[in-house]
């Protein structure tokens, strides 16, 4: 190198390192901007360092997927996504035949549902990762997934239902889970006018008993009037044996709800006395009801669901039963009633409304003994708004939906209008902070936040509409969830990442206590499903008309018997696979050429069901789909299909 | 051409302080997260049956036979083992047939209990792994006590 080339390259190298300068400096200082692309001190928040775990779980509803998708908090990392009211052919979910009575409904098979409010089961108030619920609102069911699994355990539908939307909060101890209807419908359902609403419409509250085993029943249905019923959330404390549903369309329109469900200054909040309800229970003052649901559970013994229908439900009307619901006025079209940790202050998110109207649970009380009553609405009195009233929040913003807490006195409420999250003080109903949501938030959560014990350390804002923050993917864009830092006075934003379906409710909840509990593997000796192989010395195909039953072991890397032998067009040909290996994170996959419906996915230990209806003669490939060794590409095996008449032979081997 | 090496060096100083200071968002060094080399124990490659192979079991005394030991041994072996090895041949892994005239007890219940680590490390198990074309022993999750049922079903095998 010359002199002359020297200094040239010098003066380049200046050049460069200036540049890069001045970009360090430029993207230093910008964090600051409303796009929120964040400093790293704040982003190093949210940063979890290859090959470590998040401090939390969090549950988020798929909305109209049907399913719960997992992320661990802080990350926004994604882990897994439960199939839950849809069909998953990722997971063989609804379509192997283990699984598909898990969608068995009164209508029959019904693989898709909208899945809006996931809700942890409770002790003493308190999640404890035993079980997640989640609604499904379409056709009305709820679905409890087994967190040790998880899997889905059970979904059981809900009579006498029309949308099952405020649902499935929980009580302290998970006694119940409740069940509003959203659409108020003929009841019992019947073939009447739509006209003929006001006289033949009316809304049920269900309650939804959960026993030890986490097996749910319809306990008993609270008649109520023709409303739309929209969310709910327990008492707990001194309000534990409470619940409460807010309403709309007092009303009680049928047509352009838009408009004409939006006349009434107030609606209700209604207050369920579920204790007295068991009482009334218990003297016998519910009217037994004809009704027509299914309940599915899983068997993990014998590894496979089962479907019941139940014909009748008990419901108790609440003019025959004094003390059982009573009705708090709230402005104005209330969606989210909230119950902050102590119990006393019950939020109603009145969201036409421009100021929050916050009840107070002693204040309730005390209307209720010194009967307050500013009407009486089909047996049920309306207590007087200032009665019950702890205070306003004055102009807080627009459109308020929910609320979550932190357990510190600090309330934070999402608004859709406005688009943004605002914190303030329970007892001084003081606006303390506002941080806005990228766009339209719906829900927001904070791990633990509708308990008594919230972990107040983060709040995830839940978008409804994402705009321009993502790379565009065509006409659909992804929603999103934000995560906020809200351990400081001021709410910060930390995290942007995109969700599965439309996010409605999530929950969240320290990881240690769901992670110790989770499952490694299906013990084989446990294994109780009627075609388990117990070794692969029983593998084996056995005919029964034209019903074939082909009885495989799946073990690294190969299939217990391979050539397939004998199969007919015509055949229903089950394959019952197991897979043998009893080790952490070894499923097998099964896929046959032409089959009609999906894949297996079976875990260690697991067996599962593939139906297969060959069309055509010819000798097909069957294989391993999940990549399982470094002989995974020779997990195959070939079934011949002979002509309906043939005489071939049933016949079976592996490396003969 | 020193001096231009130290003049460069001095500008680009202050550009690195800021670049860490930026770029401060590790917790942890990434070297808080590979794998500690596990202790290798030593087998002597010359006598495979002095190699006890790496695992739980340090040492084992063979009495008579246990034949009801033995009876436990050979279900589990059917119900966990059979997909990849049969008694009357080489099929994925080696046949157990006279598996004690060849490897220690030790060793036979290691590769029962600690496979992953074995064919890692163990010399006889990393053979073994590249005569089976990469085919990996399955960790069943034996406990001990069925481990050392099988080894004395094993021990039937003539």
């Amino acid at each position: 190198m010359n002199v002359k080339t020297m200094k040239k390259q010098h003066f380049i190298n200046k050049l460069f390192a200036l540049v890069v300068l001045a970009g360090v400096v430029t993207s230093c200082g910008s964090s600051e901007n409303s796009k929120g692309a964040l400093g790293s001190d704040v982003a190093s928040q949210a940063y979890v360092t290859p090959g470590e775990h998040d401090d939390f779980y969090a549950f988020m509803s798929g909305g109209f997927s049907g399913q719960i998708s997992v992320y661990g908090l802080p990350s926004g990392r994604l882990f897994r996504v439960i199939p839950v009211f849809s069909q998953d052919p990722e997971k063989g979910y609804g379509y192997n035949e283990e699984t598909k009575p898990m969608l068995e409904t009164s209508f029959g098979f019904v693989p898709w549902d909208d899945a809006h409010h996931p809700e942890l089961s409770q002790t003493n108030g308190v999640p404890d990762g035993r079980w997640i619920f989640i609604n499904g609102n379409n056709t009305p069911r709820i679905a409890r997934i087994d967190l040790k699994t998880f899997e889905t355990a059970e979904i059981i539908e809900i009579p006498n239902s029309g949308g099952n939307h405020s649902s499935p909060f929980t009580t302290e101890n998970s006694e119940y889970i409740v069940a509003g209807t959203r659409f108020s419908v003929p009841f019992p359902q019947k073939d009447v006018a739509i006209d003929t609403y006001k006289e033949n419409f009316k809304g049920t509250l269900s309650f939804i008993s959960v026993a030890e085993d986490g097996d749910m029943d319809v306990a008993f249905q609270v008649l109520l009037p023709g409303y739309d019923y929209d969310l709910a959330h327990a008492g707990k404390g001194k309000s534990h044996g409470w619940m409460f549903f807010t309403s709309y369309n007092t009303e009680e329109e049928h047509t352009l709800l838009e408009v004409n469900a939006s006349q009434r200054d107030k609606d209700y909040i209604a207050a369920i006395n579920w204790k007295k309800a068991e009482e009334y229970m218990a003297q016998g003052k519910f009217k037994e009801m004809p009704a027509s649901y299914v309940d599915n559970h899983y068997d993990e013994s014998k590894q496979m669901a089962f479907s019941e229908t139940r014909n009748t439900v008990k419901v108790l009307i609440p003019s025959e039963c004094p003390g059982l619901v009573y009705f708090l006025p709230t402005p104005k079209s209330p969606h989210g009633v909230d119950v902050d940790p102590t119990g006393e202050f019950i939020v109603g998110n009145g969201k036409l409304s421009s100021d929050m109207s916050i009840h107070s649970f002693d204040k309730m009380i005390k209307a209720i003994e010194g009967e307050k009553f500013e009407t009486t609405i089909d047996g049920i009195p309306v207590l007087q708004y200032e009665e019950v009233l702890s205070g306003i929040v004055a102009q807080p913003g627009l459109g308020p939906l929910h609320t979550e807490f932190d357990g510190k006195g600090n309330a934070y409420t999402s608004f859709f209008i406005s688009s943004e999250i605002v914190k303030w003080n329970l007892e001084t109903k003081e606006v303390l902070d506002r941080v806005p949501a990228y766009y339209s938030i719906g829900h927001l959560m904070i791990p633990g936040g509708d308990s008594k014990k919230p972990w107040g350390k983060y709040v995830v804002a839940l978008n409804k509409i994402t705009k321009d923050r993502f790379l565009p993917t065509g006409p659909e864009l992804t929603q999103s969830a934000q995560l906020y830092d809200i351990s400081g006075e001021k709410m910060k934003l930390i995290l942007d990442f995109p969700t599965i379906g439309e996010p409605h409710y999530a929950q969240g909840i320290a990881a240690e206590l769901i992670a110790p509990n989770s499952l490694k593997y299906y013990k084989l000796e446990d294994n109780n499903h009627p075609q388990a192989i117990k070794s692969p010395n029983d593998s084996r195909i056995e005919r029964d008309g034209n019903i074939v039953r082909v009885y495989m072991g799946a073990i690294r890397s190969h299939f217990t018997v391979d050539n397939l032998e004998g199969i007919k067009v015509g055949d229903k040909v089950y394959f019952h696979i197991t897979n043998l290996e009893q080790d952490w994170d070894v499923p097998h996959g099964f896929s046959v050429m032409g089959a009609n419906n999906a894949e297996l996915l079976i875990m260690p230990g697991q067996t599962e069901t593939l139906l297969w209806e060959p069309q055509r003669e010819g000798v097909y490939p069957f294989y391993c789909t999940d990549f399982c060794s470094a002989l995974h590409q020779e997990m195959q095996g070939y079934a011949r299909v002979s002509d309906k008449g043939a005489t071939t032979e049933l016949k079976w081997s592996l490396d003969e | 051409m020193k001096k231009y090496f130290l003049k460069t060096f001095i500008f680009a100083l202050p550009l690195s302080i800021i670049l860490a200071s930026c770029g401060e968002t590790k917790k942890k060094d990434i070297s808080d997260f590979q794998a500690k080399p596990t202790e290798q124990e030593t087998a002597k490659a010359s006598d495979p049956l002095e190699n006890k192979g790496i695992g739980p079991v340090k040492s084992i005394t063979l009495g008579e036979i246990d034949q009801a030991l033995a009876d436990a041994g050979k279900a589990i072996f059917d119900a966990n083992c059979t997909a990849c090895h049969k008694v009357d041949k080489k099929f994925i892994g080696p046949s157990p047939k006279d598996i004690l005239s060849r490897r220690s007890p030790e060793w036979v219940m290691n590769m029962i209990l600690n496979p992953e680590v074995m064919i890692q490390e163990d010399p006889i198990a990393k053979q073994l792994l590249a005569e089976a074309n990469g085919a990996p022993m399955a960790n069943q999750n034996l406990t001990e006590e069925q481990a050392r049922q099988v080894l004395e079903y094993f021990r039937t095998l003539k």
